[in-house]
């Protein structure tokens, strides 16, 4: 069963079969960003479903980039409805989104150049009181539980992506792959109930790709909900449940990965029209 | 000689008040503050109307904490979408804008004039000397005062964020700080202990003039921080210190250089700080006490 070109006030409506008939952690509905008279996003609706390794793939072009950047609070939609867990968020700040439980990784790793990977992972350790000015230098009793808190976990998380011997260097001395890792230990420390992933492989060598794999799809079993844009196929087939195919601003398609492919519309949309 | 010496002291823990609330903005939160000697101004023209009013010298040092907050916060929400240049170029322009209504607001600040009679505690009481010795000794216990609270801030969760913002505001925003937030409070905490310094320093002078304020002191105060080590406290305090002695060591040069005039003596000096401070990015570009990176606890095994 698929479900072609989604009208966006459609976009609410139940999913099809293969989501599972899990509730959406995250609804798009009808949105539209322009820049400078080109619309990067033109109308395009869809549901995440809770719990699930959603993949969001389509041409370049096709907005998928905009798309993270709007749902993630980075820009601004000219028009449209961005939905978490039932709130409206849209065009909220980052920050506010993070604290909800709503974050996002990006597809060149970015970090802070001059912090080591735990103050890294620290960095985004939620409720520390001690971040407040008027806290800080008393260093309150609760901020120090907190961070003695945080502390423990990253060393955890920093353990299970093996981290641990890296933990004082600057982020800028490890490698493209590292970085990715500490990219995703951060933002399990921000306890996120859903993770928006820009191309988590690109760049990455097949090893380390299919341990990063292997993490998603570890996290996705705690019950956090993956969206992510990502260009390989077999990738996406092999960890997502549900897709989303975009084309120029839209939505295309949803579905399975195997319905999504048979479909004559996304094979168009990535070759070209027979004629 | 000992009169000398303790001026310079005191001035040294002015100019370390500002390295320190320059380290702050500029090594903490990023925020390239070029309008330092506007603040450091805003403090000493608010403590000097305060107490010319008849306020005792506390309630003069919080107004002019007070006032310097208020410029910081209004400097923020200015210039919140520029970073780097541009905002250096804008806060540049504030320092200037200080500078001239200070010279031209007859009325208030008694224009190129200056203000003199300004209220000097101890002035009275102790004598000269008495009172140059209890001045030393009070502005060096504030730096240590200050430079305590700052170095906690620094290596507090707040610091962290702030680095954070610092490095890459928009990742900040992602990892879930207040970016706004952070800015405001750390430029105007910045810009209270700059004002404070001014407030200390028109109280010592107990004169001052639009003069006084001049674009050369934020010049000598980043020269400061960069030689001292930017992103750390005790770096920006030790590099104040340093300035202050090498400013002052200079003056001595006619003695030294033969057939030079005084003139010329001033100019030497200008040149002999710009090659300290290309000798010191040469040799030690991150600073005497360069920033730290914090080690991780250990693992319980």
């Amino acid at each position: 069963m698929v479900e072609t070109a989604l009208p966006a006030d459609r976009a609410s409506a139940p999913l099809p079969g293969n989501a599972g008939g899990a509730p959406a952690v995250l609804k798009v509905a009808a949105v539209t960003r322009r820049f400078f008279g080109v619309a990067a996003l033109d109308g395009v609706g869809f549901a995440v479903p809770a719990g699930r390794i959603t993949g969001l793939i389509g041409p370049n072009g096709a907005g998928k980039s905009t798309l993270l950047n709007v749902v993630s609070g980075l820009l601004r939609p000219d028009a449209g409805q961005v939905r978490f867990e039932g709130d409206d968020v849209t065009g909220m700040k980052p920050h506010r989104l993070a604290a909800r439980g709503l974050t996002r990784t990006f597809q060149i790793a970015r970090g802070f150049p001059k912090m080591s990977v735990f103050q890294h992972l620290m960095l985004y350790g939620p409720r520390q009181p001690g971040e407040r000015l008027l806290q800080a230098p008393m260093w309150s009793r609760a901020a120090r539980d907190r961070e003695a808190e945080l502390a423990e976990r990253a060393l955890a998380i920093a353990g299970r992506l093996r981290l641990s011997p890296l933990l004082d260097a600057p982020v800028t001395a490890l490698s493209g792959g590292q970085k990715k890792l500490v990219e995703i230990g951060r933002t399990l420390m921000a306890e996120p109930r859903m993770i928006l992933l820009d191309e988590p492989m690109a760049g990455v060598n097949p090893s380390l790709g299919a341990e990063i794999a292997a993490h998603l799809q570890a996290l996705n079993a705690e019950g956090i909900s993956l969206c992510l844009v990502e260009h390989d196929m077999a990738l996406i087939r092999q960890l997502c449940h549900h897709v989303v195919v975009m084309a120029e601003g839209r939505t295309l398609v949803t579905g399975s990965f195997d319905e999504v492919v048979e479909n004559a519309e996304v094979q168009e949309a990535y070759l070209g029209r027979r004629h | 000689m000992l009169s000398y010496l303790l001026f310079s002291v005191t001035i040294g823990g002015i100019y370390a008040l500002l390295s320190l609330a320059l380290n702050l903005a500029w090594g903490g939160a990023g925020l390239v503050n070029l309008g330092l000697a506007g603040f450091f101004g805003i403090g000493a023209y608010a403590t000097a109307l305060a107490t010319g009013a008849g306020a005792p010298l506390a309630i003069g040092l919080v107004v002019a904490m007070a006032a310097g907050v208020l410029a910081g916060l209004a400097i923020t929400g200015l210039t919140l979408r520029l970073r780097d240049d541009y905002l250096a170029i804008v806060t540049l322009g504030f320092g200037e804008i200080v500078r001239l209504v200070a010279l031209n607001e007859r009325w208030l600040t008694n224009g190129a004039d200056g203000m003199s009679g300004i209220l000097a505690p101890g002035k009275a009481a102790l004598g000269v000397a008495g009172f140059n010795q209890a001045w030393a000794a009070g502005v060096t216990l504030l730096v240590i005062l200050v430079w305590l609270l700052l170095r906690r801030l620094d290596q507090s969760p707040f610091g962290r964020a702030l680095r954070a913002v610092r490095e890459d505001q928009e990742l900040a925003g992602f990892a879930g700080k207040p970016v706004l937030r952070l800015k405001y409070q750390a430029f105007a905490l910045s810009a209270a202990v700059a004002a404070l310094a001014g407030a200390l320093y028109a109280h010592f002078q107990s004169y001052i003039s639009p003069d006084h304020f001049q674009p050369l002191i934020t010049i000598y105060i980043f020269l400061a921080v960069t030689a001292g080590g930017i992103g750390r406290p005790v770096g920006a305090v030790l590099g104040a210190y340093c300035v202050v002695a090498f400013l002052e060591a200079t003056r001595f040069l006619a003695a030294v250089v033969p057939g030079i005039e005084a003139v010329q003596v001033a100019a030497l000096r200008e040149a002999l700080v710009g090659l300290s401070l290309l000798l010191v990015l040469h040799l030690r570009p991150k600073g005497i006490l360069p920033e730290r990176i914090p080690p991780a606890p250990k693992a319980p095994s």
